[in-house]
């Protein structure tokens, strides 16, 4: 009896995703004790979000993919107006309108966006798919650079980027030509200086800062230089587990959030960081995995880019931490702190599972 | 059929589906393959270096303050410059117990209350790793007192550091202004210019005058220099250094010495006065009365002073030349009478015979002329000179309000006039159209008529009736007023000169200017409002007098100075350029419930331009060489 209702419970968790997830995340709130200075608050504050987020991977993974299928347009459609209203009546902290009050409570748009784009293009592309042609494509980029560029405005560099880097695989999957994507790629070399008029001054310094650091060593440049020498110093064994010199004396800023990185290279140096790629790798292996065995292009298009977009945001992360990519205010997956964007992900892993575990016996 | 066909699409696309996976794939690998070169390269090759860098926290980043700019006069007279002192600062993170290491230092060293609370704010702004001062101009006993004990204090330094000082004291206080201690105001402004790190270092930023509105200038750009640090937290050495670009130094237009007679010809009178060559707009000297000193802010001012300057009714914080706010009264009139004279309601033949009063047409409200029974038969140059106010009650209803605001506009009445000094206010130039924006009432003709005479809603600073009496002696070009005449680079000795701008070119006939101007040279001729002004001068001044009311004079009733509380007492006004034939000088002159433009103003003006045009000082205060105007030839109003 116990039996079959553990088996019902677990029918739609896919075993070896989730373990991955499990050991991450176990991996992150170790990091995240040493990074706010042994916290226990913050720790079971962060243990807190990962049930919750735990929650929310079950509940979309017992959900067949054909009901996302069918809340996607109206989903996206709720995302554009709440974003809408962001940037018409939003609040405004720390110079950017992200928040939306509605009265009971505050809401981050962009965040509902993250899995509102995906599932769009996703829907729309399983619509065409018999007949796919290049305004099709047109189409799938305008829906996608819509919300981006309100988001852009909020501004919100960080989660701009990875939406359009989920709306770009989803563009890409769907077998985008390879003519196209390189011209793609030229044109928006081309609007790059469009895009750099339109940044805010402290997103332009970022970008001067990140090509050389030491131009503004004690501003802009701080952050970065930091966290190379934190990381540095860390050398191929780390320092250990609560012994990082640069995270426990203060020297590090923002180290629980979008820099805990840095604390976990420097406490755990380079093997660590090699066990940290490994389990990144495999969790996106096996997103890859279920999305070439998904049976029908809006699965496998979804499936695909939830994937690729986990993959996007480990590596500007890592790359931003470690001084190869601009700071934009992205955290590192499943070891940050932060709820949102936890539960945000691990919706993400949910669906991939739903894919994986609700398929239909094809007749041949 | 048809569903092996699906089938077979199904099968193609996912073959094209996972090849574009496999591309993927290979994205994913390249990307992290080169994350882990990246840190291959950081935490192994370059291991050692990051490992010096971090693990014993032997290196740390210092910036260099840059020394702030010199501000000059435009003989090179220094007026603010900077000098060392000794402060007593400690850096947070290299001790333990912050609060029993202050009570050992304060046993050494008198350390008030007032230092503890400074020092907690700005703990609070800094890094934990960055020095932070706890008493500041610490003297050499002190210093050496302490030099004694310093073993016993890891992580306390003596150091020295510049500050602010301004060697003539009360002299020009507020075109200079002062710096002040960078608040929470300040760090949003720099964080908002993107200059936040520039500041790292810096404790100090210009709050007004020149030193706020050449800030960015004035400060220069901050260095930093890598040392590295011993055990007890002394720097052992340099490594990399780049050096701080110094601010640049501001050379004024204004002379000190011609700064200080005019200041010194206020007495213990409030006021303001402006004075600026009007070929160039180079401002020679600017006054507001009274003044201070403002070496009281460098390093924050305490309660008592602050209680003292902001609390007196004579608000010496207030910056007169460009936020005091006057009716211009009869010093309004050359304008107005240019403005008649330009659209034609008024020519040279024109006069009218001056009852003493003025009523409008359908109303029993008299309008009165200061001169009681009136002057007699008054033209355009006579009634400059004698200040007849029913000739310009006339005169403004016969030209209309609107008219007579866009003329005299041109002027620079009723905008800025772009002086570089922050806070400047725009006065008012009052239309039926700003009235009922304003108001939402309608305009009232009798409110034209007392316009003309400068009475009513209009609202001028001592600077822009500096600047349009310049505008009149210039031939109607307005150049744009200013302080700084260059910039010059202590670095790399560059000098920039500030160009000249040209702020309005208005077109005037010359005949009706040489009017209005012959009309100003009367005023200081026997007959004119001014006359004791113009006596003994070897050069023609052109003025005009004028009189603000500060209370209004009801129907029927008589003004009358004595019985009134003084500072109820009219303000006088005075402007004038010199030498008249070929003007070198405007000025501007206004001095609160002084009374007589003529008899209070003046004086000050003609001293003034006597040391700028003759380098004649005025004899120190002996009574004889500050006759009282006789009343018989001084007009007792204007």
């Amino acid at each position: 009896m116990i039996n079959r209702l553990l088996k019902r419970l677990t029918a739609h968790l896919d075993g070896l995703l989730l373990s991955l997830l499990l050991l991450t995340l176990v991996i992150g709130l170790f990091v995240l004790y040493s990074a706010s200075g042994m916290s226990i608050e913050r720790t079971g504050g962060q243990l807190a979000n990962i049930l919750v987020a735990l929650a929310c991977l079950w509940i979309f993974a017992n959900l067949p993919p054909q009901h996302l299928e069918r809340v996607a347009l109206p989903l996206y459609v709720l995302g554009m107006l709440l974003l809408l209203g962001v940037s018409l009546f939003g609040d405004v902290s720390h110079g950017a309108k992200r928040w939306l009050n509605l009265g009971v409570m505050r809401i981050q748009p962009s965040e509902l966006m993250r899995i509102a784009v995906p599932l769009m293009l996703a829907w729309y592309f399983a619509r065409r798919e018999a007949s796919l042609r290049l305004a099709d494509y047109i189409v799938a980029a305008v829906l996608l650079a819509m919300p981006v560029g309100l988001i852009v405005k909020q501004p919100d560099l960080g989660t701009a980027l990875l939406i359009s880097a989920s709306g770009f695989f989803a563009i890409f999957l769907a077998g985008l030509s390879w003519k196209l994507i390189i011209s793609a790629g030229v044109s928006i070399a081309a609007v790059t200086p469009l895009l750099w008029s339109m940044m805010h001054d402290y997103q332009r310094r970022r970008v001067e800062i990140l090509f050389d650091p030491y131009q503004d060593p004690l501003g802009a440049g701080y952050h970065t230089i930091q966290a190379t020498i934190a990381l540095g110093s860390g050398g191929f064994a780390g320092k250990g587990w609560l012994n990082g010199t640069q995270a426990q004396l203060d020297f590090l800023p923002e180290r629980h959030t979008d820099f805990i990185f840095a604390v976990f290279g420097e406490e755990f140096g380079m093997l660590g960081i090699l066990l940290l790629l490994i389990l990144f790798t495999a969790i996106i292996a096996r997103g890859l995995l279920i999305s070439a065995n998904a049976q029908n292009t809006f699965s496998r298009l979804l499936a695909g880019s939830i994937t690729l977009t986990f993959f996007t945001y480990a590596f500007v992360n890592m790359g931003m931490v470690s001084g190869i990519l601009p700071v934009v205010g992205v955290p590192l997956p499943l070891v940050s702190y932060g709820g949102t964007s936890l539960v945000t992900l691990m919706v993400g892993f949910g669906i991939l599972m739903s894919i994986q575990t609700h398929k239909k016996l094809v007749t041949s | 059929m048809k569903s092996t066909s699906e089938l077979k699409n199904y099968q193609r696309e996912q073959y094209y589906f996972r090849i574009r996976l496999g591309v993927a794939a290979v994205i994913v690998l390249v990307c992290f393959g080169l994350l882990v070169s990246r840190f291959f390269f950081l935490q192994v090759m370059r291991y050692d270096y990051y490992q010096t860098l971090a693990e014993n926290n032997r290196i740390s980043l210092v910036p260099i303050v840059p020394n702030r700019g010199l501000i000059l006069d435009r003989n090179g007279e220094v007026l603010a410059h900077n000098f060392f002192v000794y402060t007593l600062e400690i850096t947070p993170s290299k001790i333990d117990d912050l609060e029993q290491t202050i009570h050992d230092i304060s046993k050494l060293i008198e350390v008030s209350s007032n230092d503890r609370k400074k020092f907690k704010k700005l703990r609070e702004q800094s890094h934990s790793f960055e020095s932070v001062p706890l008493r500041t101009h610490l003297t050499e006993a002190e210093a050496a007192r302490f030099a004694v004990n310093r073993y016993r204090f890891p992580g306390v330094e003596i150091k020295s550091r510049l500050f602010r000082h301004y060697p003539q004291g009360t002299l020009g206080s507020h075109l200079l202004g002062y710096i002040g201690r960078i608040n929470d105001a300040d760090l949003k402004d720099l964080e908002a210019r993107g200059d936040f790190s520039n500041y790292k270092g810096s404790d100090h930023i210009g709050k007004s005058g020149i030193e706020q509105s050449y800030e960015k200038a004035l400060h220069g750009v901050t260095g930093f220099q890598q040392v590295e640090i011993d055990a007890d937290g002394h720097a052992v050495r340099t490594l990399s250094s780049t050096p701080p670009i110094p601010g640049d130094n501001l050379y004024l237009s204004i002379d000190s010495k011609l700064q200080d007679i005019a200041e010194k010809a206020f007495g213990e009178r409030r006021g303001a006065l402006v004075a600026l060559d009007p070929s160039n707009g180079e401002i020679l000297a600017y006054v507001s009365q009274p003044n201070f000193d403002p070496n009281l802010f460098v390093d924050g001012i305490d309660q008592e002073n602050w209680q003292i300057l902001n609390d007196s009714l004579d608000k010496p914080l207030i910056n007169r030349p460009v936020r005091g706010l006057y009716p211009p009264g009869s010093t309004f009139k050359p304008f107005a009478a240019l403005a008649g004279l330009e659209n034609g309601k008024r020519t040279p033949p024109f006069s009218i015979r001056d009852p003493g009063f003025y009523v409008l047409s359908g109303s029993s409200h008299r309008y009165r002329d200061w001169k009681e029974g009136g002057h007699g038969q008054v033209d355009v140059r006579r009634a400059i000179a004698v200040s007849c106010d029913t000739f310009f009650y006339g005169l403004a209803l016969d030209l209309g309000i609107d008219r007579l605001a866009s003329f005299v506009s041109h002027f620079g009445f009723g905008s800025k006039s772009g002086i570089d000094i922050d806070g400047e206010l725009p006065g008012l130039l009052p239309t039926p159209a700003w009235k009922w924006k304003r108001w939402k009432q309608k305009w009232y003709p009798g409110e034209t008529v007392i316009t003309g005479t400068g009475q009513g809603y209009t609202l001028v600073t001592p600077l822009q009736l500096a600047v349009a009496v310049g505008t009149l002696a210039n031939d109607g070009v307005t150049v744009r007023p200013h302080l700084v005449t260059s910039i010059h680079e202590s670095q790399s000795g560059i000098s920039r000169p500030r160009p000249i701008e040209i702020a309005d070119r208005l077109q005037i006939k010359p005949e009706n200017l040489q009017l209005v101007r012959l009309g100003m040279m009367d005023v200081t001729q026997p007959g004119g409002t001014a006359a004791s002004i113009g006596a003994g001068s070897p050069y023609a001044i052109a003025a005009k007098t004028g009189t603000a009311q500060v209370v209004g004079v009801k129907q029927g009733e008589k003004y009358n100075a004595s019985t009134i509380d003084e500072r109820h007492r009219d303000h006088a006004l005075f402007i004038a350029y010199a030498p008249a034939e070929a003007p070198k000088i405007a000025i501007a002159v206004i001095v609160e419930n002084g009374g007589h433009g003529g008899s209070t103003a003046g004086p000050i003006a003609r001293k003034v331009m006597d040391y700028y045009l003759l380098g004649k000082a005025p004899i120190p205060e002996t009574p004889a060489a500050e006759p009282e105007p006789l009343p018989e030839q001084d007009m007792p109003h204007d």
